[in-house]
């Protein structure tokens, strides 16, 4: 080791290592050391309240409603929106007339903004005039309010989702499915299994990785996507359709209450080490690599 | 597979993505039509580009475009410099606290500053720059995802080049300039689109440090604009919609092969 190494290596991260510490590092540590505190106002200053911010926690019914509501965004997009990116990439795997537009028809929703995505969908969902709504009338059907319902805002909420992930997922399947040798199918289709076995058999376990990689991103995705919640409910009604980020924003910027946002955001920060110890824990044991 | 299977098979991706691709679709079609024709298909319905005009008219959006410009292409380069020096300490030099170092910045794959923002926006008041675009960028520039995508390709260039454009007298970041940068190429375009399509549609971040027409991005002004209940009709706020992504949206038609091999390349490295 050189010692103009170490000196050029130091300067070399030093940058990137400030503006990291400033607005990822110092800021995680600032938030949970501000969930002991209560919050300033005015000209009085923070207290040190210890653990009251948890008990409030635990005692908030919302906080409790957007976990629940979060736990059954994850549940309803995660498993849905992989499924569908893997039927996507199934079907434009092999070249046939059509197939670019197909894949671009897929793709599209991932470039566009969130925020456009929920203005788009909207039109769809308004009652009365928008368009589920015009169909609906076609067939003699009353009219419906899933936006403005508490037990259907987070379902329709969680459709504009999936139509903007699916397509995204569905690039690094196609990617997985490029390495997979095609005599493994082709030994098999020799062998006589069906096409349905030589999928469940050979090409979804041969996956695996890329179903990992895709859950993992998908789960931070779904504690990281309220954009859209701005636009199609603002949360509503009741905290329907509140996720823990939209809640955290709320509590911070609409009610000037930082030290419970910081609280709400450690439980977030806890979450998020969570599945880092699980993805640790995976990645070593289950998922068998080529 | 039978014929008739195959013919199945792509009969159903067709429809599927035709199901897909239809809610954009209707948003261009209530875009491009007067307001009589929002829900009625008809193909002689005569074209307009009367709801973009107005559109453009009821809100700042050229200024907005600008911001969102100005925003987009500062937080590249800062993005492409700071990663670029780190990804080369950490591909190529050994120095104590390498390995914790380089876990500080993995961590930030994880721990992003779109969560931290209770934390941030105490940071950017702090530093005086509330209302700022500077305010915007400033989280997101040093990027641990840049770092670790520009790393990877660092570490692929053989350490003979490296050694020989060193014996001709090179210093450290002419070497990077002239060696490094050039066979990476292909990752900065990828790093490059992943990270401009990303912070064109970012928008809790801007909503939460902007509150004026200087310095709101695109994604923030279409939020205002099309919320404020003055009974501004759909095609019209479809219309500011397909503006705004429309950037992004004609450069993705264009690159579409970039495009898709750039968010592969970036999601799996």
């Amino acid at each position: 080791m050189d010692r103009r190494d170490w000196v050029y290596g130091w300067l070399l991260v030093l940058p990137a290592m400030v503006f990291l510490g400033l607005f990822t590092h110092l800021p995680a540590i600032t938030t949970i050391w501000n969930s002991f505190f209560s919050t300033p106002r005015g000209r009085r200053p923070k207290l040190f309240v210890g653990l009251e911010n948890y008990q409030r926690l635990l005692d908030d019914p919302v906080f409790w409603k957007v976990m629940v509501n979060n736990l059954w965004f994850a549940l309803g997009t995660i498993p849905l929106s992989i499924a569908l990116a893997l039927i996507m990439a199934l079907s434009v795997q092999r070249a046939f007339a059509g197939r670019a537009l197909v894949r671009m028809a897929y793709f599209t929703p991932t470039v566009l903004p969130l925020i456009a995505v929920a203005n788009i969908w909207l039109f769809f969902y308004t009652p009365g005039f928008g368009l589920i709504d015009q169909i609906t009338g076609v067939f003699g059907l009353g009219q419906s309010n899933l936006l403005g319902s508490p037990d259907t805002a987070l379902v329709a909420v969680m459709v504009v989702t999936v139509w903007k992930e699916a397509g995204f997922f569905m690039i690094f399947y196609l990617a997985a499915l490029q390495t997979i040798p095609p005599q493994l199918s082709e030994a098999a289709k020799i062998e006589g299994a069906s096409a349905g076995t030589v999928f469940w058999r050979i090409t979804f376990p041969l996956l695996m990785p890329t179903t990992l990689f895709v859950s993992i991103n998908a789960v931070i995705n779904s504690f990281r996507m309220v954009d859209h919640i701005f636009v199609l409910t603002g949360g509503g009604p009741d905290n329907a359709s509140s996720l823990l980020l939209f809640y955290i924003y709320e509590t911070s910027f609409r009610f000037w209450d930082t030290a419970y946002g910081a609280t709400l955001t450690v439980v977030m920060l806890a979450l998020l080490g969570l599945l880092a110890i699980g993805q640790f824990l995976i990645f070593d044991k289950k998922v068998h690599y080529k | 597979m039978s014929g008739f299977d195959k013919w199945l098979g792509h009969s159903a991706a067709l429809l599927l993505a035709l199901l897909w691709v239809l809610p954009l679709l209707f948003a261009i079609w209530t875009a491009i039509h007067p307001v009589a024709f929002e829900a009625r298909f008809q193909l002689t319905a005569p074209l307009t580009t009367e709801n973009f005009v107005k559109a453009w008219q009821a809100a700042p959006f050229a200024r907005y475009f600008l911001n969102s410009f100005i925003l987009v292409t500062s937080i590249l380069l800062a993005q492409f410099v700071l990663c670029t020096l780190a990804a080369y300490a950490f591909a190529r030099f050994r120095f104590p606290g390498r390995d914790f170092l380089f876990v500080l910045v993995l961590m930030q794959l994880l721990v992003m500053p779109d969560i931290l923002i209770v934390e941030n926006y105490k940071m950017i008041r702090a530093l005086g720059l509330v209302d700022t675009i500077a305010a915007i960028a400033l989280p997101y520039v040093a990027s641990g995802f840049g770092v670790f995508l520009i790393r990877q390709a660092f570490m692929t260039v053989p350490s003979e080049l490296d050694d020989a454009a060193r014996v001709e007298g090179a210093g450290v970041l002419q070497v990077l300039w002239r060696v490094y940068v050039p066979l990476a190429k292909p990752i900065y375009l990828a790093y490059g689109l992943v990270s401009v399509s990303h912070h064109w549609n970012n928008f809790l971040w801007p909503l939460i440090v902007t509150n004026s027409e200087e310095t709101r991005p695109v994604t923030v002004g279409l939020s205002i604009f099309a919320s404020v209940d003055s009974g501004i009709e759909w095609a019209v706020i479809n219309a500011a919609t397909l503006m705004t992504s429309g950037p992004l949206l004609v450069a993705f038609l264009l690159f579409q092969r970039q495009f898709v091999q750039s968010f592969m390349r970036a999601g799996i490295k």
